[in-house]
């Protein structure tokens, strides 16, 4: 798909904040594209993010044509290893129907707008580095690999 | 990353920054400082993978006709050299412990650089070019101030 095309295809997309009324879409999505359905999970995870701390968590939903296409989630941190505050990206997805129309794109920005607005300046994720797609996608949106190499034991070794 | 990848990207950039544009290998071997000869090498290369496509004639050369959204720099690197891990070990039949820890340490290190290029498109590398221009001239246009 070319530019041109991608332009025309693009639906009309509105972000926003997460509603109680959009968990069945987001759990609908999540399980489709991990084929794990966690409702408790995500019923969870609105509690969190849209009842509390709402200057440093942001849950949001692109919405265009009374559907939803996609979400991301991102939480303010501070201090974890050490670290100054910064802004964590850890959950997203794009309907696989509407994906490669800037959707992705769109909501990376929305999130890095929001911890802007808190005064955060650095954006952090982790990707499992066999995920060719969303490593691309970080990649794409300027994204380099930070300071901190992540470790880990085997226990039954 | 050996000499030839390194000129194949190089070249690709050029290319795939304006798809409708013929470059001659002179004019990359200039740009970049390579001989011609060795670049030309590299270019019949990318060729054959269809990355390229060459236009004879005066004024022919060299255009893009790759998909610049979808080839990664692993996917070039690996048209000139071996990036696997597998064959670092020389004999595994006679290794020893020491020349396994050691070839453990490597192949941690091989994945992560694999990993990495393997999601760096050539399209992610022209718009982070066009993202350092950006900042280099916000960077110049303070200082005149
Ligand atoms: C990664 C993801 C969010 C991208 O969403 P999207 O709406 O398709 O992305 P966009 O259209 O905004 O694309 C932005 C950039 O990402 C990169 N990209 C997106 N899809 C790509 C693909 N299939 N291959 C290579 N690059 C890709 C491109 O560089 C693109 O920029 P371009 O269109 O200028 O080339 C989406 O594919 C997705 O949800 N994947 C699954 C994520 C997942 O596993 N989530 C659960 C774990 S938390």
């Amino acid at each position: 798909m070319n530019k041109a095309d991608s332009a025309i295809a693009k639906p009309d997309i509105t972000l926003r904040r997460i509603r109680q009324t959009d968990l069945a879409s987001v759990v609908a999505l999540d399980t489709r594209v991990t084929g794990h359905a966690k409702p408790e999970y995500w019923n969870d995870m609105y509690e969190r993010f849209a009842s509390r701390r709402a200057d440093q968590r942001f849950f949001l939903v692109a919405e265009g044509d009374g559907k939803l296409h996609g979400y991301m989630a991102g939480e303010v941190r501070a201090w974890e290893f050490g670290s100054e505050p910064c802004g964590w990206i850890f959950g997203f997805a794009v309907d696989p129907d509407s994906r490669l129309r800037g959707i992705g794109e769109a909501l990376f920005q929305g999130i890095a707008d929001e911890f802007r607005r808190v005064g955060i300046t650095t954006m952090r994720t982790m990707v499992p580095r066999s995920s060719t797609l969303p490593m691309a996608f970080f990649r794409s949106e300027g994204m380099v690999a930070g300071p901190y190499i992540q470790l880990e034991l085997d226990l039954e070794h | 990353m050996q000499q030839a990848s390194r000129l194949a990207i190089y070249a690709l950039i050029e290319l795939a920054s304006d798809p409708d544009k013929q470059v001659s290998v002179s004019e990359i071997g200039e740009k970049y400082r390579i001989s011609a000869h060795h670049l030309a090498k590299v270019m019949n290369t990318l060729g054959r993978a269809g990355l390229v496509r060459s236009i004879r004639g005066v004024g022919g050369g060299y255009s893009f006709s790759g998909n610049a959204r979808r080839t990664t720099l692993l996917d070039v690197i690996n048209l000139f050299e071996d990036t696997s891990s597998d064959c670092r070990l020389h004999d595994s039949h006679v290794a020893t412990p020491v020349e396994w820890a050691l070839f453990d340490v490597t192949k941690e290190i091989n994945e992560i650089s694999n990993a990495t290029l393997a999601s760096i498109t050539i399209s992610t590398m022209l718009k982070q070019i066009e993202r350092n221009n950006k900042a280099a001239a916000r960077k110049e246009a303070a200082t005149v101030e």
